[in-house]
């Protein structure tokens, strides 16, 4: 397989997915805006800062309300982690990739776009955004089924879901991180104080965060009462949930694997160190002791983070930068991305 | 619908004769659009526009702001070549094709035909697609122009002629498959119990012809298509043709020489190339040995061509024979290397690097077409009877500067066929683009790409500027 075509259609997937997971979490935070427990500013404030951009949010939009972290999560061009940026890129990769990719796969993502572009033009979602929000997941879903079932499962298709899961432990991680940023101390700007300083323990609150993930129902399943330390032992260790960290990092090494030929346990290349690495991390890993440690959860999602981002640099040096060996001819092209 | 309310204006229609008989070949279709009730051809119409897009059926414009990438606008009304037609055509063609070759291989090694002097040396020499690299080349199977698009067009008398040949890096072939796509997804009953020649092989053929034109030793050739990327305004065609054959579509940073040997990066290191299906110009597909300043070719790909260790299709040089100045000579190329006489005239045409008929198209000016010897896309075209006089003073003082790069030809009036606006049908102006495949044997694609000019009155069918097509079929005689 071609190094440029697995590097577009590793981003298509990640782009794709990361739609998915910015849709959710903005559906959640609205169904917590009407529930009234968290005032909704510290609300769409955690929220923009659950994605990471929020300096180029409050450079452009300054006041973290539901109709300015809509627009700026939705819609907006500018942000290339909104989703209608993650589609439209995700639909230039597919284009890059339109031969390796099958033709139900492209109508999927094609169709996408063009309901995206339709809603970004109309500009009637932002004050409800529901039905958007609905059909970015269900398209991405859809795209996701269309992918297994009418794919080859061979290069493309693991490296198409690397990405996918990958990209959905960070976004995992990111949603399990939001109390971080109801804290007071943690915010960008002081919120006003507004007695909710026990965020932290509200079964609200977390009964959203599995919202975000999608994961109440089946947490309820293995833990019943929703509880903080509960919660985060589900999204980070669970085995079986397929958007808990370990679940993601397990599937998407199996991908790693099946695309080199290696083996579980050792490595030939970056690639599969890092990824392994953080794998068995999370294999030994415990509730207890990391909230029992000094840096706390957000400490050990931050370093999760950090780990996460070199695994997948070690994945693009691996695969998608292939110099030639000895005295090449190099192109003078540009690189593409 | 009312087939009576329709008019051929004097023109000729290909699908009915001037009293609105359906021509040999067109009667199942012309009952099936009669039979047409109110609203129906629109509605089909826009199932296939929508179709279209989401199929995402594109191309791109250059310099156009809103997204480069456009729906080229289909029509849903097919146009019929009879069977028997079709077979004289087919055999113009392989005929044309076939000297073309000649004249190709000819003008970069013997030079036998300026020597006998058929055609004047000037001809070859200051063509801006000769290319002075490939002199010498002995390209793999003696063939030059693997891929031909000729462009036909029907004039008022009936009579089909070759408008020009396009050798270099033709595009509109997955428009034909895709065109047939769309029509039985939206129109499934206007094909019932009739005849119609397949087109879906294409890729099949086109593999078959690629492998063949491979290095003789490489035992199972790798094939990849090469493009300048997603934003030529080709790219959907260069990604359909690289997924219906099932190879690789590369961009030249895939691609690095090294040795002579040329291979592409993949995910477990470098691998062999064999065969190049190329959808970049002479001018940009080796910096080293054409234009220095390309960013989308390969450094070395000629040296490693030349070593004879990767084929190129089509090979460089063959641009020559698409020089319009060429065209015109082309009835003598065939009776040169061949001893017939063309089966498909040529439009008639004047050669302004000859002095006397360069004369006669400037005193004529506002009578005639005039067009660049080496442009593509219709760029450049100014049409007499058309232009203002500012346009024909300033199109003349471009020939006397630069006579070898113009040729004028006649203005035709073009056929047409019924063509959907609203919910009835008009006549439009057509032309026809075959394609040609030169391996092991020549083949024609049965039918081609045909254009349509969709606003009223217009004669210029290119994609980028107002053009659409028409699903085009060859039928045969009795019922399936």
């Amino acid at each position: 397989m071609l190094s440029r075509v697995a590097n577009s259609v590793y981003w298509m997937n990640r782009q794709i997915e990361r739609a998915e997971n910015v849709a959710r979490a903005v559906e959640t935070t609205l169904d917590l805006a009407l529930d009234g427990a968290i005032s909704p500013g510290r609300l769409w404030n955690a929220l923009v800062c659950t994605f990471g951009d929020e300096a180029d949010f409050w450079a452009r939009f300054g006041l973290a309300d539901q109709a300015n972290v809509i627009t700026f999560l939705a819609f907006d061009q500018a942000n290339p982690n909104s989703i209608a940026s993650c589609l439209q890129a995700a639909r230039e990769n597919a284009r890059t990739v339109r031969d390796m990719i099958s033709t139900p796969m492209w109508e999927e993502v094609n169709k996408a776009h063009l309901y995206v572009r339709a809603a970004a033009a109309a500009n009637r979602e932002v004050d409800h955004p529901r039905e958007f929000l609905d059909e970015v997941k269900r398209a991405s879903q859809l795209i996701t089924g269309v992918a297994d079932a009418t794919m080859s499962h061979g290069e493309a298709w693991h490296f198409a879901r690397m990405a996918r899961l990958i990209e959905r432990a960070d976004k995992t991680s990111r949603v399990l991180d939001v109390e971080h940023y109801f804290q007071p101390a943690a915010a960008l700007v002081a919120l006003p104080s507004s007695g909710d300083d026990d965020a932290g323990t509200d079964p609200v609150q977390w009964s959203a965060v599995l919202e975000s993930a999608s994961a109440l129902e089946m947490y309820r399943k293995v833990h019943g009462a929703v509880s903080r330390r509960s919660v985060a032992d589900f999204l980070i260790f669970d085995r079986a949930f397929p958007r808990a960290m370990h679940f993601c990092l397990t599937k998407a090494e199996e991908s790693l694997l099946a695309i080199t030929g290696g083996v579980k346990g050792a490595y030939t290349n970056p690639a599969e160190q890092r990824l392994g690495r953080l794998r068995s991390h999370l294999d030994y890993g415990a509730i207890d002791e990391i909230l029992g440690d000094e840096a706390g959860l957000h400490g050990f999602i931050d370093g999760l983070q950090t780990n996460l981002n070199r695994a997948s640099d070690a994945i693009e040096d691996t695969f998608f930068a292939i110099r030639p060996l000895g005295h090449a001819i190099e192109s003078s092209g540009p690189e593409r991305s | 619908m009312d087939l009576q309310a329709y008019q051929t204006e004097g023109f000729y229609d290909e699908l009915f004769d001037e009293s609105l008989r359906p021509r040999p070949g067109a009667e199942q279709l012309a009952g099936r659009l009669a039979s047409a009730f109110d609203g129906e051809l629109s509605e089909r119409q826009r199932a296939a526009d929508k179709t279209l897009l989401t199929m995402g059926i594109t191309f791109n414009v250059y310099g156009h702001e809103a997204g480069t990438e456009k729906i080229w606008p289909f029509d849903i009304v097919p146009r019929v070549i009879d069977g028997a037609e079709w077979s004289v055509i087919d055999r113009g063609l392989k005929q044309r094709i076939r000297a073309l070759n000649l004249f190709i291989d000819d003008v970069y090694n013997q030079r036998r035909i300026v020597a006998d002097g058929v055609v004047p040396d000037w001809l070859v020499d200051s063509g801006t697609c000769f290319r002075g690299p490939c002199a010498g080349l002995k390209p793999p199977r003696g063939v030059w122009c693997h891929i031909t698009g000729t462009d036909l067009v029907r004039g008022g008398d009936g009579v089909m002629y070759v408008l020009e040949d396009n050798l270099r890096t033709p595009s509109g072939v997955s428009y034909v498959l895709e065109n047939r796509e769309v029509m039985k997804r939206t129109f499934p009953q206007i094909f019932a119990g009739q005849r119609i020649s397949p087109v879906e092989n294409y890729p099949e053929k086109l593999l078959a012809m690629l492998e063949y034109i491979a290095p003789p030793q490489a035992r199972d050739p790798t094939v990849v298509v090469l493009t300048p990327g997603i934003y030529n305004s080709a790219y959907f065609e260069h990604s359909f043709l690289a997924r219906q054959m099932g190879v690789e579509l590369v961009q030249g940073s895939d691609l690095v020489v090294q040795g002579d040997v040329v291979f592409m990066r993949t995910t477990r290191g470098l691998e062999r190339v064999d065969v190049i299906y190329r959808r970049i110009d002479d001018d940009f597909l080796d910096p080293l040995a054409f234009r220095d300043d390309s960013l989308v070719g390969v450094p070395g790909l000629m040296r490693a061509y030349r070593a004879g260790n990767v084929a190129l299709i089509n090979a460089p040089g063959t641009g020559i024979a698409d020089d319009k100045a060429v065209y015109a000579y082309v009835p003598e190329i065939i009776r040169y290397y061949l001893g017939e006489d063309a089966i498909i005239p040529n439009v008639p045409t004047y050669v302004c690097g000859e002095p006397a008929q360069c004369q006669h198209v400037l005193s004529r000016l506002g009578e005639l077409v005039i067009k660049p010897a080496n442009e593509s896309g219709g760029y450049g075209i100014v049409l007499g009877p058309r232009a203002t006089k500012e346009q024909l003073e300033e199109c003349r003082a471009r020939i006397k500067a630069n006579p070898r790069n113009y040729i004028a030809q006649p203005m035709l009036a073009l056929s047409r066929v019924p063509t959907v606006v609203g919910d009835s049908l008009e006549g439009r102006h057509v032309d026809l683009r075959p394609f040609i495949l030169y391996g092991e044997e020549i083949f024609v694609l049965p039918g081609g790409l045909t254009r349509v000019a969709l606003v009223k009155g217009s004669l210029v069918v290119n994609s980028s500027q107002g053009g659409g097509s028409k699903d085009t079929w060859v039928v045969h005689e009795g019922r399936r």
